[in-house]
């Protein structure tokens, strides 16, 4: 067991790997054993993986169902009546609910990032490949839309699709996009003028194909990356939008707007709107952490 | 003479793109609107004359809002009105729109420069620190606590803080921006309360503005103090390397002054940018901070109009927004080639 051990890590430490997977494994070991360094780093995983288990598990280990009332025992505070963090207004246990929010949130950030991601690399990379009157009406168009504060914009695009999840998402993927078209098209310039691209451009390969099957795939990491260390606004955004009664609509147990519906109450019963808030708390610092570490080991000069 | 008549077009020129590009810009924030107000599944006219006109009174409220003619005269005669400053009727509160936002404007620019100033104040200091300390608990403390500023929801950091602040230590003036004692009392001069009562020597009206505006700002003032201590963290590392610093403590100056006179002297200008456009996010944080904290701002305003699909005020009070930002953008840039000889 020993021995596998130390042939393991002597294959992903090796300084002359063999084959590109091997190169690309000890790649990612050499920066997990930065990432294992920093503590911060560690601590956002660990929030980011509770989440996911806790939103995968949740129905299970739930005491109750999110939606239950039982007026009798309205606004109970925590410990009390069975309730671990308290009863809503309508006596629904809060604890249940914010399992079940955990879905939500993370659904809508999920959902967010797989829209806006690829969006931004066609139009950052199609910019940057083609330049000229291209690369200037693309990014004439990501100016104007960076130039709107994000969430006013997300306002103004909620309320005219109506409110609800679908749209709320479709708001903060408008206006989340822009960073990444910049950081695709950057990426696009320092290469475009490769070799491996002038060789794949010889043998006939149209613009489009190179784009997609040489720039793309080089331009995605630095995309991803940003899009994790992003993930945190996009919770905060969409939590925004339901504290404004724009995102998930009741009796939906969205935590922004549980936040929301315990503002009433915020004087004499504190844990109905603070138990959410913490929630969301929690989990933008996990991603802000996890982000923040991955900054560090992807981009040394940025960091401790 | 050559010479300077080349730099003299050179500037022109340049002054030139720059408007060219502001203008851009500025077509393009009311081309989003445009199309927002397009989109809206709500139809203008039964806003406007409600559900129980008569189908003449409808097609002809139609005709005067413009919805029969093409979708590119629509867009003409919206941006015409837009650049007069007419952004038409709210019907929540049956004002122009512009005279709504000229009212609730000051509100909102009052809360969050002295934000923004909290911010300078404690995030400055808080960067140098942190970077002079590089590794030290000091600065994992600091980094800590920006990244927890990053992290919270700030309607919930303002609900949690009136609910200690006010209700529970009675230390702070509840919601609103003065007690119902003071209104009208002070007379406006610049509108921001706290300037207008101490120019007016009220004291007292001054006592209970600040009461008012303390906490809504501070709460506001954490993001920004967040991300002003970030940046000049890393500002200040990246001159606390360079060759100069080193000089000045091999000459033997006191660290204080190498770090605090020399290497944020340096830091100051990439610092200016970063503080400019974290204002612009202030007025974006302001929205929820003015809902939790019923402060009459451009935020409540746009959110109340919200509320009652009233999408002329929305998409005024978001143009508003929009135009700041891009004046606080291209401030920054101004100041950028100001400030740094090397951009000049």
């Amino acid at each position: 067991m020993e021995a596998s051990k130390t042939t393991l890590g002597a294959w992903l430490s090796s300084a002359a790997p063999e084959s590109p997977w091997q190169a690309w494994c000890g790649d990612a070991w050499r920066s997990w054993l930065l990432f294992r360094r920093n503590p911060l780093a560690m601590a956002g995983l660990a929030i980011m993986l509770a989440l996911v288990v806790l939103a995968a598990i949740g129905p299970l280990i739930a005491p109750a169902d999110p939606l239950a009332q039982s007026l009798g025992l309205r606004l109970s505070p925590p410990g009390a009546n069975g309730y671990i963090l308290g009863s809503d207004e309508l006596g629904r246990d809060i604890l249940s609910r914010l399992l079940y929010g955990a879905r939500i949130s993370l659904s809508i950030v999920l959902m967010v990032a797989v829209a806006v991601a690829p969006v931004g690399l066609a139009i950052g990379t199609i910019a940057g490949y083609f330049g000229g009157p291209v690369d200037t009406v693309l990014m004439r168009i990501t100016d104007i839309f960076l130039s709107f504060p994000r969430l006013v914009l997300a306002l103004a695009l909620a309320s005219a699709l109506g409110p609800g999840i679908e749209n709320a998402v479709i708001a903060i993927a408008i206006t989340a996009w822009p960073p990444y078209a910049r950081i695709a098209r950057a990426e696009t310039i320092s290469i475009r003028n490769s070799d491996f691209i002038a060789a794949s451009r010889l043998q006939g390969a149209s613009p489009l194909r190179i784009i997609a099957t040489q720039v793309a795939p080089l331009c995605a990491s630095s995309v991803i990356v940003r899009v994790t260390l992003d993930m945190a606004g996009i919770m905060l955004t969409a939590a925004g939008l339901g504290f404004l009664g724009l995102g998930a609509q009741p009796p939906s147990p969205e935590w922004g707007a549980m936040v929301a519906a315990g503002r009433r109450f915020v004087f004499d019963q504190w844990w109905v709107a603070a138990m959410p808030g913490l929630a969301i708390c929690a989990v933008s610092l996990g991603f802000n952490f996890l982000g923040d570490g991955l900054r560090d080991v992807l981009d040394p000069k940025s960091g401790s | 003479m050559d010479e300077t008549r080349h730099r003299i077009r050179e500037r022109a020129e340049q002054a030139l793109k720059l408007l060219l590009s502001l203008t851009v810009t500025f077509m393009g924030l009311l081309a989003v609107t445009f199309f927002i107000g397009r989109v809206v599944p709500i139809d203008p006219v039964l806003a406007a004359v409600g559900d129980r006109a008569s189908a003449e009174s409808y097609a002809q409220a139609r005709r005067e809002l413009g919805l029969d003619r093409p979708l590119y005269q629509q867009f003409l005669i919206y941006a015409s009105k837009a650049l007069r400053g007419d952004f038409g009727k709210s019907v929540l509160t049956s004002n122009a729109v512009i005279d709504d936002i000229k009212r609730v404007f000051p509100a909102t620019f009052e809360l969050a420069t002295l934000a923004a100033l909290l911010g300078v104040l404690v995030g400055v200091p808080a960067g140098v620190a942190a970077a002079a300390k590089k590794g030290s608990w000091v600065d994992h403390g600091i980094r800590f606590v920006g990244l927890l500023g990053y992290s919270v929801p700030i309607f919930w950091l303002g609900l949690m803080g009136l609910l200690v602040f006010y209700a529970k230590l009675g230390i702070v003036a509840g919601p609103g921006r003065s007690d119902v004692l003071f209104e009208g009392l002070v007379p406006t001069v610049t509108g921001a309360l706290l300037l207008d009562s101490a120019l007016a020597g009220q004291w007292e009206a001054f006592r209970d503005a600040f009461a008012h505006i303390i906490l809504p700002a501070s709460i506001l003032g954490v993001f920004s103090m967040a991300y002003i201590s970030r940046m000049t963290r890393s500002f200040m590392l990246e001159q606390l390397q360079a060759e100069y610093v080193n000089t000045a403590r091999i000459k033997g100056l006191s660290e204080r002054t190498v770090v605090w006179r020399h290497a944020l002297g340096n830091a100051w200008v990439p610092l200016v940018t970063v503080i400019a456009l974290s204002y612009g996010n202030l007025l974006e944080g302001s929205i929820l901070t003015e809902v939790v904290f019923a402060w009459p701002g451009l935020g409540s305003y746009i959110t109340n109009s919200l509320m009652s699909a009233d999408m002329n005020a929305v998409l005024g009070g978001t143009v508003m927004v929009g135009i700041v930002f891009i004046a606080l953008n291209f401030i920054t840039d101004i100041l950028y080639k100001r400030l740094d000889p090397r951009a000049r």
